[in-house]
C-alpha cells in the first residue's frame, strides 16, 4: 500500500486536500458524531475529531473515529498532550491503529485553566514535538519512546500537527514549524486564518525555506457565525488574530452570519491563490452545517 | 526560596475550633513572605485572642523544618504545649509536617505552599523551580520552562503569549519569550532547532536523600 490514509493520498496525488473539524458531543450519544458525519459525507477528505477541545470535557477522540470509520469516513484523530502522560498517549496511538485511525494530529491542548475543569491537573509530560516523533519512531521503527519494542503492529499513522503562523515571537514560528517536520510531521493544519496578510507572508518565509516540499500545509478557514463569536475569536482565544476590518465587517453588518459566510468564501479564495498551500481545513464551530454550502459555492466539492 | 501565603482567616478559625491554641512560626522563608515571621505570629495571636480563642504561647522555630532543631528549641514549651489543643503553624509544608512529627497534637495548617521562587522584590514572589529533580536550565540560557511555562513546553512556546505575556497568566512573562529574546541577543537561534527530547522524570519521585 504506497498510503496509508485517503488523506496522504490525496494530499500526495492531487496536491489539494479539504478537512473538516467534528468536535465530539458533550455526551455520551453517537449519534451526535453520526449525524455531523451524514451532513459532511463528501465535503471533506478527511474528518478531524477533536480531544477535548478548550479544555472542555467530550466524548473522547478515539470513541468518535471509531464511530466514523463505522460509517466509512475516514478520521483525523487529534491527540493532546495535556490529559495523559507518554504511557497512556502511547497506548492509545496502538488502539487507535488497532481500530482503523489512518490520521492522527498531535497536538499540546488548550490549557485545563479555560476549561470546564478549571481544578484539573494538567499532565503535559510531553508536548506536541515530542509526542509526533515519538509516533514516528513507533511507526518507523517499532520502538517506544523508552527504546523498548513493539511486539505485534507498528501503528500505521500518516503523522499531523498543528501551527500558528500568527503567533508571538512570529521570527521563531518558521522555526518551530520546521522543528515539527523534522520531528515527523507530514502535514499541518494552521490556526484559523483571519489574517491573510500575516499568513501570507509566514507562508513565503516558508517557501523560501522550501519547508512547502517536506510537508504538506492546509490552511485553517473557520465563518464566524455571528459578531458574539467575532468578539471570542478576537478577544478571548489566545493565539487567534482576527484583524479589526474583519471584525468590523461583522460588527457593523446587519446580518452577521451572512457577512461570516461572505468573508469565509473570501478568504477560501484568497488562500487557494496562495503557493505551497495544500489544502483547506474547516473548523465550523456549532455551525458544521455551512460546511457542505461553503465547500460547493469554493468550488472545492466534492471530494469524491 | 518556599513561597506561601496564610489561608483565609474564617478558614483558620474553622479549623482552630475553640482553642487553646499554640502558634508555631518559622525564622526563614515564612518570615520573607511574611506569613510566619515574629511579626505575623504575634498578629495571629492577636487576632485570635480577640476572637476569644486562649492562646497559650507561641515560637518562631528557626527553621521550622529542622527536625531536631525544633525539638531542642520546643523543650522550653512543652508546659504551654500541654495545654493547647490546637497547633497551627505559620510555616511551610514541610515546616507543618516536621510539627506533626514531633508533637501529638491537631497541627492546624496555617499557609498554602505556593512554589518555589525568587523575591522580585518586598512582597512579590515568582515561581521559579518545580524541583523536577533534573536541573535543564543551562539549555534554556538559564531560564525553566518546566517550572515557568504552565505547559512545560521543552521545545518553543505554545503560540498564545500575547506581547511576551503568558497566556495563562497575564502578569507573568511567557519564559518562552525570554528565552527567544537571550538567544537573540547572543545571536544563538539555531539552538531552538534542536529537539529536546522527553524529559527523564525518574528523579522527581525521590523521596529521600542521606549523604
Amino acid at each position: 500500500m504506497k498510503y496509508r490514509s485517503n488523506l496522504e493520498n490525496v494530499l500526495s496525488e492531487k496536491g489539494f486536500a479539504v478537512t473538516a473539524e467534528i468536535g465530539p458531543p458533550k455526551g455520551s450519544n453517537p449519534d451526535k458524531i453520526r449525524e455531523k458525519g451524514k451532513m459532511l459525507r463528501g465535503c471533506a477528505d478527511a474528518f478531524n475529531v477533536t480531544d477535548n477541545q478548550t479544555a472542555v470535557v467530550r466524548m473522547s477522540s478515539m470513541a468518535g473515529c471509531c464511530i466514523l470509520i463505522g460509517m466509512g469516513l475516514e478520521p483525523v484523530m487529534q491527540m493532546a498532550c495535556r490529559d495523559r502522560n507518554r504511557i497512556a498517549l502511547q497506548s492509545d496511538v496502538l488502539g487507535a491503529a488497532a481500530i482503523g485511525v489512518r490520521n492522527i494530529l498531535c497536538v499540546t491542548g488548550d490549557h485545563q485553566s479555560f476549561g470546564n475543569h478549571p481544578g484539573s491537573k494538567g499532565v503535559y509530560d510531553l508536548d506536541s514535538i515530542q509526542l509526533i516523533q515519538i509516533i514516528k519512531n513507533m511507526r518507523d521503527k517499532g520502538v517506544f519512546q523508552s527504546d523498548d519494542k513493539i511486539s505485534f503492529g507498528n501503528p500505521e499513522v500518516f503523522i499531523g500537527a498543528a501551527a500558528n503562523p500568527f503567533a508571538d515571537p512570529c521570527e521563531l514560528m518558521v522555526d518551530h514549524l520546521e522543528k515539527k517536520i523534522v520531528a515527523g510531521a507530514e502535514f499541518i493544519q494552521t490556526q484559523s486564518v483571519f489574517n491573510l496578510d500575516k499568513f501570507v507572508s509566514w507562508m513565503d518565509e516558508v517557501r523560501s525555506r522550501g519547508l512547502d516540499k517536506r510537508v504538506h500545509i492546509i490552511a485553517g478557514v473557520t465563518p464566524l457565525k455571528s459578531l458574539k463569536m467575532a468578539e471570542r475569536m478576537k478577544f478571548h482565544v489566545p493565539g487567534v488574530d482576527v484583524p479589526d476590518n474583519i471584525f468590523n465587517r461583522i460588527k457593523n453588518s446587519k446580518d452577521p452570519m451572512r457577512e461570516g459566510y461572505a468573508i469565509s468564501l473570501e478568504l477560501i479564495d484568497e488562500i487557494k491563490k496562495i503557493k505551497g498551500i495544500h489544502g483547506l481545513h474547516i473548523t465550523a464551530l456549532f455551525w458544521e452545517s455551512i460546511i457542505p454550502s461553503l465547500v460547493k459555492e469554493s468550488g472545492i466539492y466534492p471530494r469524491i | 526560596m518556599i513561597i506561601t501565603k496564610q489561608k483565609e482567616l474564617n478558614d483558620l478559625l474553622n479549623r482552630l475550633g475553640n482553642g487553646p491554641v499554640f502558634i508555631v512560626g518559622c525564622s526563614e522563608c515564612a518570615t520573607v513572605c511574611h506569613t510566619g515571621g515574629e511579626k505575623e505570629v504575634l498578629a495571629m495571636k492577636d487576632i485570635l485572642e480577640k476572637k476569644n480563642i486562649h492562646v497559650v504561647g507561641w515560637i518562631v522555630l528557626d527553621p521550622a523544618c529542622n527536625l531536631n532543631n525544633d525539638k531542642r528549641l520546643l523543650k522550653s514549651y512543652m508546659k504551654e504545649l500541654d495545654k493547647a489543643d490546637k497547633v497551627l503553624v505559620l510555616a511551610c509544608g514541610s515546616g507543618i509536617q516536621t510539627l506533626s512529627e514531633i508533637l501529638d497534637k491537631d497541627v492546624v495548617a496555617g499557609t498554602d505552599t505556593l512554589f518555589l521562587g525568587e523575591i522580585k522584590r518586598a512582597n512579590e514572589f515568582e515561581k521559579r523551580c518545580a524541583a523536577c529533580g533534573v536541573c535543564e536550565q543551562d539549555f534554556f540560557e538559564g531560564f525553566c520552562p518546566i517550572s515557568r511555562c504552565p505547559k512545560s513546553m521543552l521545545n518553543g512556546p505554545c503560540g498564545g503569549s500575547v506581547n511576551g505575556k503568558c497566556e495563562v497568566n497575564q502578569d507573568m512573562d511567557c519564559v518562552w519569550s525570554k528565552i527567544f529574546d537571550r538567544l537573540k541577543n547572543k545571536r544563538r537561534l539555531n539552538k531552538l532547532k534542536e529537539i529536546v527530547e522527553p524529559k527523564d522524570w525518574s528523579n522527581s519521585v525521590c523521596m529521600d536523600r542521606r549523604i
